[in-house]
């Protein structure tokens, strides 16, 4: 079977600091990562191409830097990498991000499966798998937590949802968006790595793909950013120290005596 | 043709209305109030009850569309979106929000890619722009260290999905009337090529976002071996156990305890931190619960910020004490 992968690089964001007075990231020295939760994505696609054979095809749209977290994946062991890249794409919202991918995809063709993480850690919409799924004129099933078993012409999976899992049958070709709970990511091996350096990536521009250029980044977008702010955040928080044992005690008995004043006990 | 009339995605589970419904009408009295026009739920299901649709108006809907199916019983986003589809181009909604349930925010996207129309996802504050009507959506982004505003000058309708629990649901206001729409779900929107074959229930993700009380366990506790000891101050206090994403992440923990952006909103009178930083993105899942208390090494925490209560300390030293006076006074009580 074809899987594709869609990934998506992103700044680690544990290690984002923010400009006070312009509300924008410092990007600076912060770390480019391949979004973590894609990690399950490739990790799953890489597993049910060895039970199954074929292939595992990931794919990313961004900057040319971008290559970087392919040659990840590649290291990870997925068979070969598309870059799609290009000015035009730039200020793309989930609409127009969907939009390309999915040109990309038909240009690749013969899938069976498209596997996407549940969200980027950026962006955090969890828009653009279904909305690849959208465009492509295929089902979808998100939120999935297990692949239980895989045919010629559809597969089942457990759907994570409110109250439960949900078991979907689903006609392939389709989209799956999964959770971290699917399959433990693997490291990428020195093997991987050696591949993933000498692997050509090719880049995809918009000429490539048959796509509008109306409806590339921007302009092509329907929303628009207005306003970019600091949350604040404030309450009145009675702090004590609690250094010694003695001051653990005090500390616990003022706190006590905090929640049986606000009947929490 | 023009677009007009805010509308949202009411849910249903078994033919019962779900709580988010409410939560939605909240947030759509509002909008339509600003924007002076009327508030209509759409709702997807089969043999949906009749005294829940008619709560619906109760509770501030002008108007009820209902399409019912028993291919609708339960989400498949085929059916769904086509059923959505019709509503756009029969009703042509200015505004339509729905939960950022798993339902919401499967069904939104692949509706608003094929209606080109705009979606922003888990808003925060939803507002009407005084001078054009357009819908300002504001949400965290970035990992939550931001927030944005949103808008969509020109495609209609303006979609976005809002976090379950960040509104409180709207009260039955007596007198109010309003119409219930029966449309019918002919066979051509019914398709889908997703089968539902099974359900297994889980009741533990359940009582997290229900729960009165939650216990938030963070990095602070070190390594997986260290969580009895803030199940059994979970126990004493009679509460849910929850986990900062930096848990999860290292597998201390199950996805469906973690809470913040990427996790569970919860709102409990009564939350816990221990040895939790209290990142935004964690902050975004939490900082609503009415009293908060933190324990945390660092007085810079940023828990501490959104704290009512916070001892600066060791977990491991403060937590087994904190569990055995709660036994005491509880025993005692």
């Amino acid at each position: 079977m074809r899987i594709i992968v869609p990934i998506k690089q992103v700044p680690e964001t544990n290690a984002v600091r923010m400009d006070e007075e312009t509300g924008t990231m410092i990007r600076e020295g912060v770390e480019a990562i391949i979004n973590p939760l894609d990690l399950y994505a490739i990790e799953i696609a890489i597993r049910m191409r060895d039970e199954h054979g074929g292939e595992v095809v990931v794919i990313s749209m961004g900057p040319p830097k971008a290559v970087k977290a392919l040659r990840e994946a590649i290291a990870m062991g997925c068979d070969s990498a598309v870059l799609i890249s290009d000015k035009a794409f730039a200020g793309a919202d989930t609409w127009a991000t969907s939009y390309v991918l999915a040109g990309a995809i038909k240009r690749i063709g013969g899938y069976d499966l498209i596997i996407c993480g549940e969200r980027a850690t950026d962006g955090d919409t969890g828009q653009v798998g279904p909305g690849i799924a959208s465009f492509l004129e295929l089902p979808v099933a998100s939120y999935i937590g297990k692949v239980d078993s895989v045919a010629e012409k559809s597969c089942r999976v457990h759907r994570l949802v409110e109250t439960g899992y949900e078991v979907l049958e689903v006609d392939l070709p389709a989209v799956l968006t999964v959770v971290k709970e699917i399959a433990d990511p693997r490291l990428p091996t020195l093997r991987g790595k050696q591949k993933a350096r000498k692997m050509d990536i090719p880049t995809w521009a918009g000429g490539d793909l048959k796509v509008e250029p109306d409806k590339l980044g921007l302009n092509g977008s329907p929303t628009r950013v207005v306003k970019i702010h600091k949350p604040t955040v404030a309450r009145n928080c009675q702090k004590v120290a609690a250094a010694d044992e003695q001051a653990v005690e005090q500390a616990v008995d003022q706190l006590v005596a905090f929640l049986q004043g606000k009947d929490l006990m | 043709m023009k677009y007009s009339g805010i509308w949202i995605l009411a849910e249903q589970d078994g033919g019962r209305v779900q709580r988010i419904s409410y939560e939605l009408l909240t947030r759509g009295r509002e909008l339509a109030e600003k924007r002076n026009t009327d508030l209509t739920a759409m709702i997807f299901g089969h043999d949906i009850n009749a005294d829940d649709l008619q709560e619906l108006i109760d509770c501030g809907a002008d108007r009820v569309v209902a399409m019912e199916a028993s291919e609708l019983e339960h989400f498949l986003v085929e059916p769904y979106s086509a059923c959505m589809l019709r509503i756009i181009e029969e009703y042509r909604p200015e505004i339509i929000i729905a939960g950022a349930t798993s339902t919401g925010r499967t069904l939104m996207p692949y509706v608003a890619i094929k209606a080109h129309a705009g979606l922003t996802a888990d808003c925060t504050v939803l507002d009407i722009e005084a001078d054009t009507g357009n819908l300002l959506q504001t949400r965290p982004a970035i990992g939550g260290n931001i927030l944005a505003t949103i808008k969509t000058p020109s495609h209609r309708p303006q979609m976005a999905t809002v976090r379950p629990r960040s509104t409180k649901p709207a009260a039955k206001q007596p007198g109010r009337s309003g119409e219930i729409i029966r449309l019918e779900a002919t066979a051509d929107l019914l398709t889908s090529r997703v089968r539902r074959v099974g359900f297994e229930a889980s009741e533990e993700s359940h009582s997290l976002q229900d729960a009165d009380v939650v216990v938030a366990v963070g990095r602070g506790i070190k390594k997986s071996e260290n969580i009895p000891l803030m199940q059994e101050l979970a126990d004493a206090l009679d509460a849910a156990l929850g986990a900062s994403r930096d848990v999860i992440d290292r597998g201390w923990m199950s996805y469906p305890h973690q809470i913040g952006l990427s996790g569970k909103t919860v709102t409990p009178k009564f939350y816990l931190g221990a040895g939790v930083s209290g990142s935004i993105q964690h902050l975004a899942g939490m900082q609503t619960a009415e009293t908060i208390v933190a324990i945390n090494t660092d007085p810079d925490a940023q828990i501490f910020n959104v704290a009512d209560f916070g001892i600066v300390g060791d977990l491991f030293e403060i937590v087994p004490v904190l569990t055995e006076k709660i036994r005491q006074v509880k025993g005692n009580g």
